[in-house]
């Protein structure tokens, strides 16, 4: 059935969506972090009553407007994709997506709205604690944004709490609170938003490096990288902690994908994980007994398996019994998967001319075999080529590992801040305040890896098990949408290009004493 | 009495935040742009509904749905 689909399409589809969502996200971690560290710092300010503060706050809120400001809406052109370029996938979605949708909506955008004004034009004509306030409601506001989002993307990533209807195409919401508080959403949304604090702390601390490289605004450039660096070490505490409660539920409910992390493909009791590796070039076989997967590996015995099951004598599985299944495991192969998803698919056909005829009989039991083999619907698309259920195993590896050592780089350096605050020496520190700097991008390629992880890594799925990628696109011209892909380049860049341009005027100004916002 | 000095300080209070922006102008100018580009241009010439546009009920888009996942090649 594979050879049913224009591949071309859906390339150019997928890049599309994956343009625009990853420029996205340069602008969200940001305005995420930002808000709570700009919180703390007004909190300080409203306790001491120190001006120093509230001119820091200041500062930081100019930031956060700038980014705030030209990364707003962009996320809507994801949703105009999803009525556009994947019809398919939204109306089989039905409800499912709409609903958190519809709460971020009313509920975030409101809140952050309207507190937003409040923060910015309430300087001095509203009390110190209800501006307070309102900056704590903005941060709450944003991540509160996040997490709608977050929670319909964890449903893709395991559909719970909804009921395929054969008569409509489409998911119905049967169970909200087992949507919202999957394992997979909770890992998700707690994951995202600890790294997006992180990100923001980078971001404060490799400016206010710039500033005591330059010997400018001192005491300012000292007191944001103290907030920042506890914030930061605290967060990016949360952010491996949350990301190893991720990487559990991703063993459980998506073992491809976490194959695919360590690039395993024989899976093993006592699976030691991959530290630091380089992949072999040779093409991937998983039937291949004595496959060469990486070239150099350094590896820490057994905790591949803690990783996966919190037992070091777990089973891991490897791509190769995902494939062809494993007995003693009690994992099924990717044949009698695809089989079942095949009467799956069947019987949604049956049932629609059933229906069309009032063959009452017939459609109960269509609707029946479709029940019953529902959970591998999408299996079923891959009659002719199953090896396309295997994602890129090295850009899910690298980019797993690219953004777990820079995790875990970014928890050591905010240690090491906060020792050179204690000791006083962090003025001094040449070396350290320019990895500060060096720091910023490399926050932003850790959280894009993220989502590079997260997204490759499920592939072929757009919903895991049910829809594959090729199922959901729309069928259009792709003309039309290499047309659209080199438009929203066009539109992307330009906005990133005015937000540095801004940021960096605003950076080189400086903090002022006084001033309109 | 009271409601109406309620409403009118709400207003001043927006009308003197917008009035002392300076680079919140820049931003707004900004914010603009980009919806009159995401929403104006992008929206209505490059980004309808496929199936709304193509199809007037949900029976329709049902039917048409169902047969694009059980016969893709069609």
């Amino acid at each position: 059935m594979t050879e049913a689909f224009d591949y071309s399409l859906i390339d150019w589809s997928r890049a599309q969506f994956a343009l625009t969502a990853m420029y996205h996200w340069i602008f969200v971690p940001l305005t995420l972090g930002l808000g709570f560290i700009m919180a703390i710092m007004e909190t300080i300010y409203v306790r001491t009553g120190n001006p120093e503060w509230k001119r820091i706050t200041k500062f930081w809120m100019t930031i956060f407007g700038i980014n705030f400001a030209i990364g707003v809406a962009t996320g809507i052109i994801l949703e105009f994709e999803f009525g556009t370029n994947w019809s398919n996938y939204s109306w089989f979605v039905g409800d499912i997506f709409g609903a958190p949708l519809a709460i971020e909506g009313i509920m975030a955008f409101f809140l952050e709205s309207t507190f937003i004004a409040v923060m910015f034009f309430g300087w001095n004509k509203v009390s110190k604690k209800f501006h307070l306030v309102s900056t704590w409601l903005v941060a709450f506001g944003a991540s509160l944004s996040a997490l709608w989002i977050l929670v319909a993307n964890a449903w893709m990533q395991l559909p719970v709490g909804m009921k395929f209807n054969p008569e409509t195409a489409r998911n119905e919401m049967h169970n909200f609170w087992d949507v919202l508080l999957s394992p997979m959403a909770v890992s998700k949304f707690t994951h995202t938003i600890s790294s997006s604090y992180l990100l923001a702390a980078i971001v404060v601390i490799g400016i206010s490096s710039w500033y005591l490289l330059r010997k400018r605004h001192i005491v300012f450039a000292k007191r944001s990288i103290v907030v920042a660096a506890v914030f930061g070490l605290i967060t990016s505490i949360f952010t491996i902690l949350t990301g190893d409660y991720s990487a559990r539920v991703v063993a459980q409910n998506q073992p491809m994908k976490f194959a695919a992390f360590e690039g395993l493909y024989v899976g093993q009791t006592r699976a030691p994980l991959v530290a630091i590796g380089v992949m072999s070039t040779s093409p991937e076989d998983p039937d291949n007994e004595n496959i060469k997967d990486f070239v150099f590996k350094i590896e820490i015995p057994n905790f591949l398996s803690y990783m996966a099951f919190q037992d070091i004598n777990a089973f891991v599985p490897g791509i190769r019994d995902l494939m062809e299944g494993n007995e003693k495991y009690n994992i099924p192969s990717a044949a009698e998967k695809i089989a079942r998803g095949k009467l799956a698919i069947d019987a949604l056909a049956e049932f629609k001319l059933a229906k069309e005829v009032q063959d009452q009989a017939k459609m109960d039991e269509a609707r029946q075999i479709l029940d019953e083999n529902f959970r591998y619907f999408g299996y079923g698309y891959f009659v002719d080529d199953p090896s396309r259920l295997v994602p890129s195993v090295p850009i899910t590896f690298y980019s797993f590992h690219i953004m777990v050592a820079l995790g875990m780089w970014f928890m050591m350096f905010f240690a090491i801040v906060l020792l050179l605050v204690y000791k006083g020496k962090i003025s001094q520190s040449k070396f350290w305040l320019t990895i500060g700097i060096v720091n910023i991008p490399l926050a932003y390629i850790a959280s894009q890896s993220g989502w590079i992880t997260a997204e490759m890594g499920r592939q072929p799925w757009v919903i895991q098990d049910l829809m594959p990628t090729m199922a959901a696109v729309s069928r259009l011209d792709t003309n039309a949408v290499i047309t659209t892909f080199i438009l929203f380049g066009v539109v992307f860049t330009t906005l990133l290009i005015a937000e540095l341009k801004i940021m960096f005027k605003q950076i080189k100004i400086g903090p002022k004493q006084e001033g309109g916002h | 009495m009271q409601n109406k000095n309620i409403f009118l300080r709400v207003f001043n209070f927006y009308y003197e935040g917008f009035r002392s922006m300076t680079l919140g102008r820049t931003l707004w100018l900004i914010i603009l742009i980009k919806l009159f580009v995401m929403f104006v241009v992008l929206k209505l010439f490059f980004f309808p509904n496929f199936l709304k546009t193509n199809f007037s009920t949900d029976e329709e888009r049902s039917d048409y749905v169902i047969e694009q996942l059980t016969k893709p090649n069609n």
